[in-house]
């Protein structure tokens, strides 16, 4: 049934200057799930998941969000329709306070960003629901400090309460893991695990332990198409899947 | 350009902006009173200490070049065209006042009008690119006004629009002497420069904050930068356009002069050696060129030999500017 993905893609292919990254790719994310996009490296997972948020235009294909054709919408209004986005490097306003970075989430929805003439004393009125928020991701002493101080498993703690600052539908985590320690891995994990409660996640990860734990479905990129698609336990054992990790590995 | 182009795009900042050292203090904001409340009083006693016309003329182009620097130091975006928008403003208040006879607060109005209009189409054209592409089309829209002031019959080609009445206030003061003048121009200027303020200190200026810090997750959070960045051209080609009708007013003239390209470098100029996104650098900017071609007038034309090695010695030793440095010694933003 239809209503039961939130996120469709159809034929979705991208090329660079004659280049395949995506070819062809068919997905279909379902509600309430955590669905990780795994492949090796190259397989065009952050292709697709930069058309997924519009921040690249497909060269064919069709993305649908909630039944509603999205292929043409810009960055800006798919955030707004409530498919929100990390970034692979994390993302965060550098030089602005923890605070404030989870305040310009909350400040986008309430429509008050063009009052050019109000002080920004106006903002404090958001500082309970930021200070929340940062709680719930573990960085309660650090509020008012510059992002730009944070260690790197903090700041993509900080960027994940800024996503979540949104409350969006749909989430797309772009490798959150890459580059942290093991304790830093455990406790987002943990942290993605609690934030997928209501919502949907997509994310692409190159940590197999983490999206064999996390992940309620796997789809599998190789050379910019769908090789498997299907739980863990279902695509690990899939002869095409080992084929393309090992033979990627020494070839 | 796609998108993706546009968001991988550097936005135009050449040189490191200071001033945002730290997040804002609570107690940043006495620390500000207290430094207009010091330009107000430093503003009331200068007229007995240097020539009165001078210091309008310094006030003009520091209300210009803090203007500029909205768009430049908290917008992220370098305009090499804001000539157009302060020269408008100089021609549409000269012609109103002498031409149409209106009220000088309302042809200073006016002028502002038609520059914020002009700044809204030009904006909207210019912000579709960025970075030097964006300067370039800045560049070439501003000249378009510079020959259609050279060609149109009621600029007075060459020789400009002459003799502006500075009129009476309201009917009531007449501002022909230099002191009530002073007084109206302070008040404009003062009023300018809060404006200014309030603006970079608003739930607006908080989201161009974010948008310059990093485009990309403000647009994956939803904002439409665009549509700020359009906002902020529009504000800053006003206020460049209040600081253009003013010093109509003040010299009695509106000429080529003011909508010429090097008027458009030479707020660059101000505002970097004053200290981009920092409120007061662009003041300090303006005062500091300004004194370099009032004091040194007598060499000639070496003055702009001069001037060209102040800004390469203010680039090369202190890229942040006067005021910049200052922030950064101090910890606190200014």
């Amino acid at each position: 049934m239809a209503e039961d993905f939130i996120l469709t893609t159809q034929g979705l292919a991208k090329t660079f200057r004659g280049i395949v990254a995506v070819d062809g790719v068919d997905l279909a994310v379902q509600r309430g799930s955590i669905h990780a996009l795994i492949g090796p490296n190259g397989a065009g997972k952050t292709t697709c998941f930069n058309l997924l948020t519009k921040f690249l235009s497909p060269t064919r294909g069709r993305i649908s969000f909630n039944g509603r054709d999205i292929t043409r919408t810009s960055p800006a209004d798919v955030a707004r329709l409530g498919l929100v986005r990390s970034f692979q490097i994390s993302a965060t306003f550098p030089h602005l306070s923890v605070l404030e970075n989870v305040r310009i989430a909350l400040q986008r929805q309430r429509g008050d960003n063009f009052d050019f003439w109000r002080s920004e004393k106006l903002l404090r009125r958001y500082d309970a629901e930021a200070f929340g928020l940062i709680e719930q991701v573990g960085l309660a002493g650090h509020a008012d400090g510059r992002a730009a101080d944070l260690s790197y498993g903090r700041k993509r703690a900080l960027e994940l309460a800024t996503t979540l600052a949104l409350s969006p539908e749909l989430m797309l985590l772009d490798e959150p893991m890459a580059g942290m320690a093991h304790e830093d891995i455990d406790r987002t994990a943990a942290l993605i695990r609690r934030a997928a409660k209501g919502r949907t996640v997509l994310m692409v990860e190159h940590n197999l332990s983490v999206v064999a734990s996390l992940s309620d479905r796997i789809t599998v990129l190789a050379r910019g198409r769908v090789l498997a698609e299907g739980t863990y336990d279902q695509v690990s054992r899939d002869p095409r899947v080992v084929e393309a990790y090992i033979g990627v590995g020494h070839g | 350009m796609n998108r993706s182009e546009a968001a991988a795009a550097p936005v135009a900042a050449p040189v490191p902006t200071a001033g945002h050292a730290g997040s804002p203090r609570r107690d940043d904001g006495a620390l500000h009173a207290m430094l207009f409340a010091g330009l107000v009083a430093a503003l009331l006693v200068a007229p007995f200490l240097a020539y009165p016309v001078f210091v309008m003329r310094v006030m003009c182009f520091a209300l210009f070049a803090s203007a500029f620097n909205l768009l430049l130091g908290y917008g992220g975006l370098l305009s090499f065209g804001h000539a157009a928008y302060f020269g408008l403003a100089s021609y549409v208040c000269a012609f109103a006042a002498r031409s149409w006879g209106v009220d000088p607060v309302a042809a200073i109005l006016l002028g502002t009008l038609a520059s914020a209009a002009l700044g809204a189409v030009f904006g909207a054209i210019a912000i579709r690119r960025q970075g030097i592409y964006f300067a370039m089309i800045t560049l070439a829209l501003a000249q378009i006004v510079y020959f259609a002031a050279l060609q149109a019959p009621f600029t007075g080609g060459e020789d400009g629009i002459q003799g502006v009445p500075r009129g009476r206030l309201l009917g009531l003061v007449d501002l022909a002497p230099d002191a009530t003048l002073y007084g109206l121009v302070l008040v404009v200027f003062v009023a300018g420069l809060l404006a200014i303020y309030r603006i970079v200190h608003s739930p607006f200026g908080q989201v161009l904050r974010a948008i310059r810090e990093n485009e990309s997750r403000a647009l994956s959070l939803g904002y439409r930068v665009d549509r700020y960045r359009l906002a902020v051209f529009t504000m800053s080609a006003a206020l460049s356009g209040l600081a253009g009708a003013t010093k109509a007013l003040v010299f009695q003239l509106a000429s080529l002069t003011d909508v010429h390209w090097t008027m458009s470098g030479e707020v660059v100029l101000m505002t970097l050696i004053g200290g981009m996104g920092t409120m007061f650098g662009p003041t300090v900017g303006a005062l500091v060129f300004m004194a370099l071609e009032f004091y040194l007038a007598s060499i000639g034309s070496w003055v702009t030999v001069v001037e060209g090695a102040v800004f390469v010695v203010c680039v090369l030793a202190f890229r942040e500017g006067v005021v910049g440095v200052l922030a950064r010694r101090l910890g606190r933003p200014l």
